[in-house]
């Protein structure tokens, strides 16, 4: 398989019914004022009023964030969008590193009054180019050792699950999860190590 | 840019038609000339509009964060697709649905490209198109070969070409229609893509075909050329034709179609077409974009002399046997169902919102036991998930006939009927099954400020809004009122077709305390119904945050005032527009900044409002000008021309509307100036010293249009116009006071 650059991670939230999406629009706007991201931020976009859609979304040039409300699972989404010549467990260190960072930040937002919180032990990983990485099982078997040598590092060998599963049309995804709730600040100091 | 963009044209080889394969691998060379600097700018601008692939806003590098303009650092290397137009910033990609048709792998490829290329959403233009948003320009081939693949082209999707031909969404179902129209859009727009007749316009060229004169479906009367399906006997023969109207189109000032042709007969369909190609290559403004469009030609000729000069231009066609060959097979079409013709059911066990949603959103087709169902999508969007479904079901259901609709929903056609509760079923699931199809709640509303480079205020975050209030009372809003249309543009341009709302919405912005205050301008009038037959018109600016206030007032009234059966459109014109500004009067008033803070930002975007990403700076002074109060007279001088119109006196309504022109001119002049001559001509030729020819007064895109239209009403002073002529200068009257507004707010900023 081609090296793969495009790529989706998403972090999902904890279960929040008093989280109010719409307070993630100027915590955004405010993002782009404080460069408070790595990438170059150029954008808001609201798609809150499409059913399980992207949701909030901060468009960046390098990549998107986006608090993404897809299969009605909360999330906060991290779509990589430019290549580089780094092997894939480094890509998928760098898009777990932004998306972990953003839900940290996220986390200790004075507008969400705590109200929003991720479980670092889900998350999801979604190949977002369909030629080069078709959801058939042979795509999913030659990834699978590349996902791992980076999951083992984050989560630990033995520690966590890792399926992929959908409709042949649908992007190559791989679910992953803990037995666990692992909290954000531990995944990012696995990191850190890693 | 995507690693496998290079792959997908061996992958698809076999798939795309050859005409479209070449067509991309063109496209393809253009952008590599383009990154090797081998190709000009506006060339490369013009060649990428042709595919479709459209500019968005902050795409010339700069954009306001609410606090101040700052620099996008994009990493284009001085690249760019075009002047101010940078290489890397995301553009839209729109793509053509002719007459709206699509199918199910044709549904999930869009799902795919946006999923992949863009942000998992599609959105349904009001010409029946997809567009996509946040593409990057070299990822556009791939997307388009994907496209090509399932026989979608984005071919003069833009640009100064026939644009998507669109058509009635029920076209072939309808009770009304006098024949199926579908094939004759489908063969126009396929004879005329790429045709070399069409390649040299001045400006765009819009195609819409009805089934019948009365139902508004298709907006036969805004377009360039619209075709009314017509059948007339001829030895005792039924012979199949159309009524052809041209000149039509919104845009900043209005106008409606001009009967050419009473009865076209089916196989002078096409070579008419070409004809009236060729006379507006010929004949139309290539200079002037601001008055090139068709519109403007026939204006100036007359719609007799544009006929005859058509019909000279006709009797020069080399036959083509494209103008008929397709004829046999449109008399042959038809669509076959599914499933079996059933019948409804409505059992006591019936949710009250599956009754609520036959009644708004099913249409019984022509055909019996079928129905045709339309799928509410918010502002026009659809995710890639809901595109996937939307297929899947179109495979169950309906063998794959779906639409897309001017009023940015789809509907899927031969639906049984007895299918129809599972249907809803399924539907609501997706979010898709809301009840309120061609309802109050329906808003129709352009991109603006969301995305597009033009729009001044946020018409997607006022429909929102709008969308979700209205939403919340939609079953216990009387039914009147809930069938009353609601459009939205986020500038004068009218992409959200405000002007033939029953109230219609476009932004504008006010200089107030310093600020600048986001506003939306209100139009009464229009009508929808008649396929589009009358024009609404502004009767004062509010606040954008008061515009549900001002919503709920207007439709209160009606509620109150109306007398039996009256429909909105009677109303308004009862009523007088006088009586409704007054309504709303209070509400157009800025409260100060510390009582409403809320005022001065927009729905759904917390930054302090600004023109700045319109390329002009902000942070006016504290002082507020004279030239508000004077420009505030003159909008009240432009509402009695209105009222002139209204009691039929066209000549004392155009001479309002020029009085008002001039007055805020010379209140430009003064603030400029220190004094303005009181000699109109005087006035008129320091105007254009001090801000036509110093290019002061130019807005950014629309550059000296609103100044020209100032000029040409003096010109014209001692004119009788007629009703028509009249309207359209109030209109000219109301743009050229908010460019006066425009050019205050700039002048303001270098003041301090």
């Amino acid at each position: 398989m081609r090296s793969l650059d495009h790529f989706n991670v998403k972090i999902f939230a904890q279960p929040a019914p008093q989280f109010d999406l719409a307070q993630a629009v100027p915590v955004f706007h405010r993002w782009i004022q404080e460069s408070a991201r790595p990438e170059l931020l150029i954008d808001v976009a609201d798609y809150r009023h499409v059913q399980a859609g992207p949701g909030v979304l901060l468009v960046g040039h390098e990549a998107n964030y986006s608090l993404d409300n897809r299969a009605a699972r909360l999330g906060l989404l991290y779509n990589r969008k430019l290549a580089s010549e780094d092997s894939l467990p480094a890509k998928l260190e760098q898009a777990f590193g932004a998306a972990l960072g953003a839900c940290a930040a996220l986390e200790a937002e004075p507008a969400f009054g705590g109200k929003l919180r991720f479980n670092a032990g889900e998350a999801e990983i979604l190949i977002n180019d369909r030629l080069l990485a078709p959801n058939t099982a042979a795509a999913v078997a030659s990834l699978l050792p590349e996902l791992r040598a980076f999951l083992d590092h984050l989560y630990g060998v033995s520690a966590y699950t890792a399926e992929s599963g959908g409709a042949p049309g649908e992007r190559l995804c791989v679910a992953v999860k803990t037995a666990e709730q692992r909290p954000v600040a531990w995944a990012l100091e696995r990191l850190r190590r890693a | 840019m995507k690693a496998s963009n290079h792959l997908w044209n061996q992958a698809l080889e076999a798939e795309m038609p050859p005409s479209l394969a070449k067509e991309i691998e063109a496209f393809e060379q253009e952008i590599a000339l383009k990154k090797a600097g081998k190709l000009d700018d506006k060339v490369f601008a013009e060649t990428r509009l042709r595919r479709g692939a459209y500019g968005q806003r902050y795409d010339n590098g700069h954009r306001h964060d609410g606090k101040q303009s700052r620099t996008l650092p994009f990493p284009s290397d001085g690249l760019t697709k075009g002047p101010h137009t940078l290489w890397d910033a995301p553009g839209m990609q729109r793509i053509k649905i002719p007459f709206g048709g699509v199918n199910a792998a044709q549904l999930e490829t869009m799902a795919d490209v946006a999923e992949e290329y863009s942000v998992g959403v599609a959105h349904v233009t009001t010409r029946q198109d997809f567009q996509l948003h946040y593409i990057h320009i070299e990822d556009t081939p791939a997307l388009m070969r994907r496209l090509a693949a399932v026989g979608i082209t984005t071919r003069e999707a833009c640009g100064n070409t026939v644009r998507n031909v669109t058509a009635c969404p029920l076209a072939g179902v309808c009770h009304d229609e006098v024949f199926d129209v579908t094939p004759y859009a489908q063969a126009l727009a396929g004879f005329l893509l790429g045709h070399p007749d069409c390649q040299n316009f001045g400006r765009k060229f819009k195609i819409a075909f009805s089934g019948c004169s009365d139902k508004p479906c298709a907006l036969v009367r805004i377009h360039d050329l619209g075709a009314v399906a017509a059948t007339r006997e001829v030895d005792g023969e039924t012979r199949r034709g159309f009524a052809l109207y041209v000149g039509g189109g919104l845009g900043t000032v209005p106008y409606q179609a001009k009967l050419m042709e009473e009865f076209l007969p089916e196989e002078e369909l096409l070579p008419t077409a070409q004809a009236i190609a060729r006379v507006f290559t010929r004949l139309g403004e290539k200079r002037n974009r601001n008055a090139a469009r068709l519109k403007f030609l026939v204006a100036k000729l007359g719609i007799d002399e544009f006929r005859r000069l058509v019909a000279e231009e006709r009797k020069t066609l080399a036959e083509d046997p494209a103008w008929t060959a397709y004829i046999p097979g449109a008399h042959a079409h038809t669509e076959q169902p599914v499933r079996p013709p059933g019948l409804v059911q409505i059992g006591a066990e019936s949710s009250e919102e599956y009754r609520r949603w036959l009644q708004s959103n099913v249409h019984r087709q022509r055909q019996s036991g079928y129905a045709a169902v339309t799928l509410t999508l918010p502002l026009g969007d659809i995710t890639s998930d809901q595109l996937r479904a939307v297929a899947r079901i179109c495979r169950t259901y309906v063998r794959e006939t779906a639409r897309t609709t001017v009023e940015q929903n789809i509907v899927l056609r031969w639906v049984s009927e007895s299918g129809l509760p599972q249907l809803h079923d399924e539907l609501s699931a997706l979010g898709l099954a809301e009840p309120c199809a061609g309802s109050i709640v329906d808003i129709t509303a352009c991109p603006g400020t969301d995305t597009c480079k033009l729009g001044i205020a946020s018409s997607r975050g006022l429909a929102a809004e709008l969308r979700s209030r209205l939403a919340e009372r939609n079953g216990a809003t009387d039914a009147i009122v809930r069938g009353l249309r609601v459009k939205i543009s986020g500038c004068f341009n009218s992409c959200g077709q405000h002007h033939i709302a029953d109230v219609g919405f476009y932004g504008v912005s006010r200089n107030r305390q310093g600020y600048t205050v986001p506003h939306f301008q209100v139009l009464l009038g229009g009508q929808w119904s008649n396929n589009a037959g009358s024009y609404g018109l502004a009767i004062g600016a509010v606040p954008s945050k008061r515009v549900p206030e001002v919503l709920d007032r207007i439709t209160n009234y009606y509620l109150e005032k109306r007398t039996s059966g009256e429909d909105f459109h009677s109303f308004v014109r009862r009523i007088g527009k006088g009586e409704f500004k007054t309504l709303i009067e209070d509400l157009s008033e800025v409260l100060p900044y510390a009582a409403a803070p809320e005022l001065f930002t927009d729905w759904g975007d917390p930054r302090e409002f600004t023109l700045g990403d319109l390329g002009v700076g902000e942070c006016a002074g504290e002082v507020v000008s004279p030239v508000e109060f004077q420009l505030a007279a003159c909008e009240r001088e432009a509402f009695e021309a209105q009222l002139h119109l209204e009691q039929s006196d066209p000549v004392r309504a155009a001479q309002t509307a020029y009085a008002s022109m001039l007055h805020a001119a010379q209140a430009l002049l003064e603030f400029k100036l220190g004094s303005s001559p009181e000699d109109a001509d005087e006035s008129v030729h320091a105007f254009r010293r001090h801000y036509y020819d110093t290019q002061v007064f130019f807005d950014p895109f629309a550059q000296g249009k609103f100044a020209d239209y100032f000029f040409a009403a003096h010109a014209q002073r001692d004119d009788s116009p007629d009703h028509e002529q009249a309207r359209r200068l109030v209109e000219e009257c109301q743009l050229f006071l908010e460019a006066a507004h425009s050019c205050h707010a700039r002048l303001l900023v270098n003041r301090t």
